[in-house]
């Protein structure tokens, strides 16, 4: 999930928003959403370092909490077996796994099994961080996070601006529903899509060939698979990326347009007074997830390209895990790779949710 | 400043019949009429980009209903529609490996959909109390693996370990929740007026029933999407199947679209070119197109509710 947190951020907005519809319970606006969106990032922080944390808004009848065990139990229970079934599926599948970690730490083979294999410390983490392959592969991700910041993030900033200017709402309900589309399409698909236009029997080569002209390939050219990627990843997901953004849009107050034109403030004044501000919270909170997120990079769409262009170009930190373990059968050593790669996430994430939260706190609430 | 002395937007569009004048959008008077420039700036951006999604899918679709002369004489993809032969699809359908490759992710998106989704409203309403027993570590319990994964390895060990590789099952278990969703879910239960669940429960309805019989029907909206978000993950998940299954006759469509598109496999029945057999373009984007369909049909029905919330917003203003 590349953009994993703009989509998170946004389907929070969805909620609020349907919330609103739904219940006209309050008024449920983006700034709210975002706000919801800072303050679960600000609530995890507390849990990950142990700080107590009761979420506000408690309406549960007040027992004293010891003695009453038993009695909330018994009030309570079919809520707790309600949870149940999902909390035994993530205890197997997500909390089993991180102990299954301790491979790393072996020199783990597949007939003898975790227990019997012999303990080595950590030597696969200093074959790792020693290893070349590994380093290419580290910055591989980061030359992609960085251009996909560059290149990718303003668009959806842009296309909502652009959208949020027509008067028309069934227009642009129309374009919404089209620009969304292909976020829903898998990369296997849109792999495809790329493939027929722009591969070396696509559409591009079919015309420029059929007018005389040199067929160029721009599916397997390693030089170029930066471009292709990000462009790849803003046909499917720049549209859906505009979704959070057009809900900020719809949050800003109109009379602050109407008191910017009487003041004699024109377009563009108004966009770069009154709409980036009305941004700019947003647009910090994005922008502080993603790079949270930056060792996660399009795993699927290099797993899709890598016999293509190659393992110079294409190879990022997941890949390497995969092919390096699974395919080769060197376990341990690709399980140290990935767990360098988890806890390295972890620590960027839980240090831009803190940053997030603080910038989320201060350009949402006390304007 | 022109703009406020404006007159009213009514004599803008006096040239259409005026059918519906109520719902007729209107610009705010403060707000001047951009200039002609600007105006057709703005249709010829969102043209390209609206061109640029639907473009491509266009031509996939007309070349798989392309009969083979036409897609010869277009020398690959077909832009301009001329004879239409839907023998690709028969082709394909008829048996073989796409057939049962779409049997499979239908199977396994139908069964895994419908797991989650009970899975997660149930959990979801069990979290929507908070104060309640347990409440927090539950919480926590979920929150903790969105931030930090087990990675690849373990994973795949785990599932290796369990016996499930090379079943449907390790298509669906490992992927089944996604805490992302129950927290959306929860979010919108928690949101439900607090008298309407009072009541249920001063006429003596239990959890399960407040559950089926109030807070489902009132979800049906937010139901629809996360149900939307489970399928579009199930019926598109690739990797996994890379991961788990071995069993080429197992492959869900994914991984038989990539094989036949992406690494140049030849479709069955594209070698024999006789006379009543499709073209290769053809059952190639016929492939591209039923890896799509489900989304296609589902899609609008389930869209509206994503964007209405949005539009609302905008309206409220």
């Amino acid at each position: 999930m590349s953009t994993g947190t703009e989509r998170q951020a946004a389907l929070r907005q969805e909620v609020a928003a349907a919330q609103d519809s739904g219940h006209s319970a309050g008024s449920t606006t983006a700034a709210g959403g975002l706000g919801a969106a800072a303050q679960d990032a600000g609530t995890q922080d507390a849990g990950g370092s142990g700080g107590g944390s009761t979420e506000a808004g408690s309406t549960a009848v007040p027992l004293r909490p010891k003695a009453n065990l038993k009695l909330r139990f018994n009030r309570d229970r079919s809520l707790v077996f309600m949870a149940l079934p999902a909390v035994i599926l993530l205890a197997i599948f997500a909390y089993l796994p991180m102990l299954g970690n301790v491979v790393a730490f072996q020199d783990y083979s597949p007939y003898v099994g975790i227990p019997a294999s012999p303990w080595v410390g950590t030597d696969n983490f200093a074959r790792v961080l020693a290893d070349p392959d590994f380093w290419l592969a580290v910055k591989n991700t980061l030359v992609i996070t960085a251009f996909q910041l560059v290149f990718f993030f303003p668009i959806p900033i842009a296309l909502a601006m652009l959208l949020n200017s027509l008067v028309n709402p069934r227009l642009r309900a129309a374009i919404q529903a089209v620009v969304y589309l292909p976020h829903f399409f898998s990369w296997v698909l849109v792999v495809s899509v790329f493939q027929q236009i722009f591969g070396g029997a696509g559409l591009l080569n079919q015309s420029l060939r059929a007018n005389g002209w040199q067929a160029v390939d721009i599916m397997t050219n390693p030089d170029t698979f930066l471009f292709l990627l990000t462009s790849q990843a803003v046909w499917k997901d720049a549209g859906w990326g505009i979704i959070v953004f057009l809900a900020a849009l719809s949050a800003i107050d109109p009379a602050q347009y109407e008191a910017a034109a009487v003041d004699g403030a024109n377009r563009w004044k108004r966009m770069w007074h009154v709409t980036l501000p009305g941004l700019r919270s947003v647009i910090v909170l994005l922008l502080i997830l993603r790079l949270g997120d930056s060792l996660t990079v399009g795993f699927e769409q290099m797993i899709l390209q890598r016999d293509a262009v190659g393992a110079e170009a294409s190879e990022v930190l997941d890949t390497f895990v995969y092919y390096t373990g699974v395919q080769n059968g060197d376990w341990s050593y690709a399980a140290a790779a990935g767990l360098i790669k988890g806890l390295v996430s972890l620590a960027l994430i839980l240090t831009a949710n803190k940053v997030a939260h603080i910038f989320g706190e201060s350009g949402v609430y006390s304007k | 400043m022109s703009t406020l002395t404006r007159k009213a937007p009514a004599s803008a569009g006096a040239a259409r019949p005026p059918r519906q004048p109520r719902t007729k959008p209107e610009r705010p008077i403060w707000d001047e009429e951009p200039g002609a420039a600007a105006k057709a700036g703005k249709i010829v951006v969102l043209a390209v980009v609206v061109l640029a999604v639907l473009g491509p899918l266009y031509t996939i679709v007309l070349t798989s209903i392309s009969a083979q002369a036409t897609i010869t004489q277009a020398g690959g993809l077909v832009l301009v529609p001329g004879e239409i032969s839907f023998a690709a699809y028969q082709q394909i359908l008829s048996g073989g490996v796409v057939t049962r490759a779409v049997l499979v992710s239908v199977g396994v998106t139908a069964t895994g959909t419908a797991l989650s989704m009970v899975v997660s409203i149930l959990c979801a309403y069990g979290l929507s109390r908070p104060g309640s027993f347990a409440h927090t570590p539950i919480l926590f319990t979920l929150l903790i693996t969105m931030f930090f994964s087990a990675g690849i390895i373990p994973a795949y060990l785990l599932v290796s370990g369990l016996g499930l590789i090379n079943t449907y099952w390790a298509l669906i278990l490992p992927s089944c929740i996604s805490v992302f969703n129950i927290i959306i879910l929860r979010g919108f239960f928690m949101g439900i007026d607090r008298g309407i669940l009072d009541s249920a429960r001063i006429d003596g309805a239990s959890e399960w029933r407040t559950l089926t019989q109030i807070v489902l029907p009132m979800s049906k909206a937010v139901t629809a999407v996360i149900a939307l978000f489970y399928g579009v993950g199930y019926w598109n998940a690739f990797f996994n199947a890379i991961l788990y299954i071995n069993d080429s006759s197992m492959n869900p469509l994914q991984v038989v679209l990539r094989s036949y598109v992406l690494q140049g496999v030849s479709v069955p029945g594209q070698v024999d070119v006789g006379t009543g057999a499709a073209a290769g373009p053809a059952l190639q984007m016929a492939v591209i197109v039923l890896a799509m369909i489900p989304i296609l049909i589902v899609y609008p029905f389930v869209q509206k509710h994503f964007t209405k919330g949005v539009m609302i917003g905008a309206v409220k203003g």
